[in-house]
């Protein structure tokens, strides 16, 4: 509680302090909500600047929380503290919730009013403070009635069951109240971050858990997709037929691969499985007769539902045979679960093999090759297993991506998505399944959502489109990634095997590999 | 004959090893017997590491041939093996001088990674396992019991579940001992294993290394400066110095051997000249 004996003195410093730092956060948001203006010109849109408007309202931040820190909070009691607790376990006061419920209210009203008067800036805002708001209280609340559960618990637990229940929910939520929701891009987009979601868990298995540097990693998903595609359109085969065929296509690749450059360690490694996936891209632009080059090849069928297409007309389609009204909303949904399904298999297969010999033994090699072979462990056997199955995974991903697109060029299988892949399993957290998911749905999800964000265009201007700085925010989170938590957003490692009481090991003790 | 010449567990036979222009061990021989503590001892840079890299399969000799006999009287010739099989096959363990555990991996994962290959068969190749078929689950309960009984022998059962990067010096250095040990070998090849010990570590490795030989009947090979754990413990010796054996005997043998105390273990100024004059200085 704030102590009223202090002298007006002594309060000054930190009461100057956190004025500064809100009128700094004040400066960051108004000098675009309110220090630009677009004006429509004979030449065409320009930005007029509005300095004096911008100081007002900066000075209005400073010297109103200057007196409310001096007269009304005695400054023991920054404005931060609320928040912060919603992110901690610390109890509420009664205060805490005034300057939540007052925030709440107020960012409420101005999305009310932002709707009305139409200023799009303010609208993101305030949608923001209420998101952020929100997730603040939900987790506060799951702390607060599950006060054992780790967080990592909660994530998965939260992230599986959304994960399941999303679409159904949206589809059956839409068609009740007819929100006019944009589901099929709501359902691409999470097709298209499941599918990057299995090729990090897949990639996971040879650089988190083997510490092999793979960079060429996007070959196995071509030859996956290639597999499928060439076997659909030549012999006619069905997706579900050919998966398991793509798979260990792609297997047995990963392991003629593997066993020439496997002698390679560390940085030699990570060049020549680069250079890999550049001449499978090659081989598939140049080999005309079979892959058809850069034309690429069309016509790849979707997957059936037990045998039963997803079609407009034909004999037996899934509407006709169970009866409902034919909408292509019902294939997209039947591919979202089929690519769910296939990364909780990517995902329990790594799990499972963690806990077997086979797993433990790649993560010794990622610990120590030297110690691994005096153990008398194979170490050439076991890192082909990790390049064989790890690249099994990007296969059956590789062919899944045929099957969605429909069509495939070596286009799609370009060194960016490789990097795009390793980024994922890095800044997640080497070795760490739920920081590899966080990652890809933050990664590709956010950009991706971030492209059709109209209030960003308000801001910035019309021509403004973020997903061309896309690259940058992938540098910049690299960047912060590497600064704050240089072993990944989770790089705690948990123990396979316990005796009496598992706990997290120190990121600091688990090597990168190096092998 | 001496005694580890009567049936001996580890023939090494003019074991040359060059390094371009440099003969890092020349011509040596030696016999290790089935249930001795052997020691190699030697001044720095002598080749005793190197020695020890071409018995465990780290370096491949230039010369010469390495035999370990099994209990069966099948023999081994561990030059010829490739690294992982002088484990796995010959049943030759060994430790590092500068420990390698699998330091963010926990005591008990770095057990049963040294129970890897018994693992592997009993889990079918993992298919088996992943399916949930054949005796994985009891190979696995039988592994843990064996890594416990390993952590019970150096004391550190109360730290199985602690990552071994965690652990003190001395007792990283034991984890080390017990997961060689894991992978049941015939010979434990030991690299300094009293180096960065305090006297207390130092006496409990004594009684450890005595308990290996005794009640499991395991040769030891190692490598040591600490003369106090060589003299205390040792069955046979042998020296080498600039590459070459200049002694191989008992521990009494050895003490007493002027051109090892000349090499070597040194003697007090006065008795200098004497010695000088019987090495022919």
């Amino acid at each position: 509680m704030a102590e009223r004996s202090t002298s007006l003195g002594q309060r000054l410093g930190p009461a100057l302090l956190d004025s500064a730092l809100a009128a700094i956060i004040a400066f960051a948001l108004f000098s675009l909500l309110l220090g630009l203006r677009t004006v429509d010109n004979v030449t065409g849109l320009t930005l007029q600047p509005r300095p004096v408007l911008l100081a007002v309202a900066v000075g209005i931040v400073f010297f109103g929380r200057l007196l409310l820190n001096l007269f009304v909070w005695h400054a023991e009691y920054p404005l931060t503290v609320p928040f912060a607790k919603l992110f901690s376990r610390a109890p509420f006061e009664r205060r805490d919730l005034m300057v939540l419920g007052g925030t709440a209210l107020a960012a409420a009203i101005a999305l009310a009013a932002s709707f009305i008067f139409g200023s799009a800036g303010v609208e993101l805002v305030a949608a923001s403070v209420l998101a952020f708001l929100g997730v603040g209280i939900v987790r506060r609340a799951i702390v607060q009635f599950f006060p054992d559960l780790p967080y990592a618990r909660i994530f998965t637990i939260g992230g599986i069951a959304f994960a399941v229940l999303f679409p159904i929910c949206a589809y059956l939520l839409d068609k009740a109240f007819g929100l006019g929701l944009h589901l099929r891009y709501m359902f691409d987009l999470s097709i298209l971050v499941l599918t990057y979601v299995m090729l990090g868990w897949g990639l996971n298995i040879v650089v988190g858990l083997a510490g092999l540097l793979d960079l060429g990693y996007v070959a196995f998903y071509a030859v996956g997709a290639y597999t499928f595609a060439l076997l659909a359109t030549h012999f006619g085969l069905g997706f579900w037929i050919c998966l398991p065929i793509a798979g260990a296509a792609a297997a047995l690749w990963g392991v003629i691969l593997g066993f020439p450059v496997l002698r390679l360690r560390g940085d030699y490694l990570a060049i020549v499985t680069l250079a890999f996936g550049e001449i499978v891209r090659i081989v598939l632009l140049n080999w005309t007769e079979v892959t058809n080059g850069p034309n690429g090849i069309s016509g790849i069928p979707n997957p059936t539902f037990f045998g039963l297409p997803f079609t407009v007309r034909g004999d037996v389609t899934f509407a006709g045979f169970f009866g409902i009204k034919y909408d292509p909303l019902q294939g997209m949904i039947f591919l979202y679960y089929v690519i769910l399904a296939l990364a909780f298999l990517t995902n329990f297969v790594t799990l499972k093999l963690r806990r077997l010999p086979i797993g433990r033994a790649w993560e010794a090699l990622r610990e120590d090759q030297i110690a691994c072979k005096s153990l008398g462990i194979n170490t050439t056997i076991t890192k082909l297993t990790a390049f064989a199955i790890g690249a099994m995974f990007g296969g059956l991903a590789g062919s899944f991506f045929a099957t969605r697109q429909g069509f495939i060029s070596p286009e799609s299988f370009t060194f960016i998505e490789s990097a795009i892949i390793l980024a994922i399993v890095v800044l997640g957290g080497m070795g760490s399944q739920l920081g590899v998911a966080i990652a890809a749905v933050v990664m590709v999800g956010g950009f991706e959502a971030l492209r059709h964000t109209e209030g960003l265009q308000s801001i910035f201007g019309h021509g403004f489109d973020p997903a061309l700085y896309r690259m940058l925010l992938f540098g910049i989170a690299m960047v912060g990634i590497m600064v704050w938590r240089p072993r990944g957003l989770i790089g705690t490692r948990s123990p396979t095997i316990v005796l009496d009481e598992a706990r997290p090991i120190d990121a600091d003790l688990v090597r990168e590999g190096r092998a | 004959m001496k005694r580890w010449q009567q049936d001996p567990l580890l023939r090494v036979e003019h074991l040359t090893m060059r390094f371009g222009g440099l003969t890092a061990v020349d011509d040596v021989s030696f016999d290790a017997g089935r249930h001795d503590i052997t020691a190699l001892i030697g001044p720095n840079g002598a080749g005793k590491t190197t020695v020890f890299n071409c018995i465990t399969g780290f370096y491949k000799p230039t010369e010469g041939l390495i035999e370990l006999r099994q209990p069966d009287g099948e023999a081994f010739r561990l030059e010829q093996l490739d690294d992982h099989d002088i484990n796995a096959r010959a049943r030759v363990a060994r430790t590092f001088q500068n420990i390698r555990l699998f330091q963010g991996m926990t005591v008990l994962e770095n057990l049963m990674v040294a129970q890897h290959n018994v693992l592997m068969r009993a889990s079918g190749l993992t298919i088996g396992a992943l399916l949930g078929l054949g005796g994985f689950r009891q190979a696995e309960t039988e592994a843990v019991d064996f890594a416990r009984y390993w952590l019970d022998r150096v004391n550190l059962i109360s730290r199985a579940d602690i990552p071994a990067g965690e652990l003190p010096y001395g007792d990283q250095r034991r984890v080390e001992i017990a997961r060689a040990m894991c992978t049941r070998p015939l010979l434990l090849c030991l690299d300094e294993p009293a180096a960065g010990l305090n006297a207390r570590e130092s006496d409990e490795l004594n009684d450890l290394l005595h308990s290996i030989r005794e009640q499991d009947g395991i040769a030891i090979l190692l490598i040591e400066h600490d003369m106090s754990v060589v003299m205390r413990i040792s069955d046979h010796i042998i020296v080498l110095d600039h590459g070459a054996k200049i002694a191989d005997g008992t521990t009494e043998e050895v003490r007493n051997d002027p051109q090892v105390i000349a090499a070597y273990l040194g003697v007090p100024d006065e008795e200098l000249p004497a010695v000088e004059r019987e090495v022919n200085l």
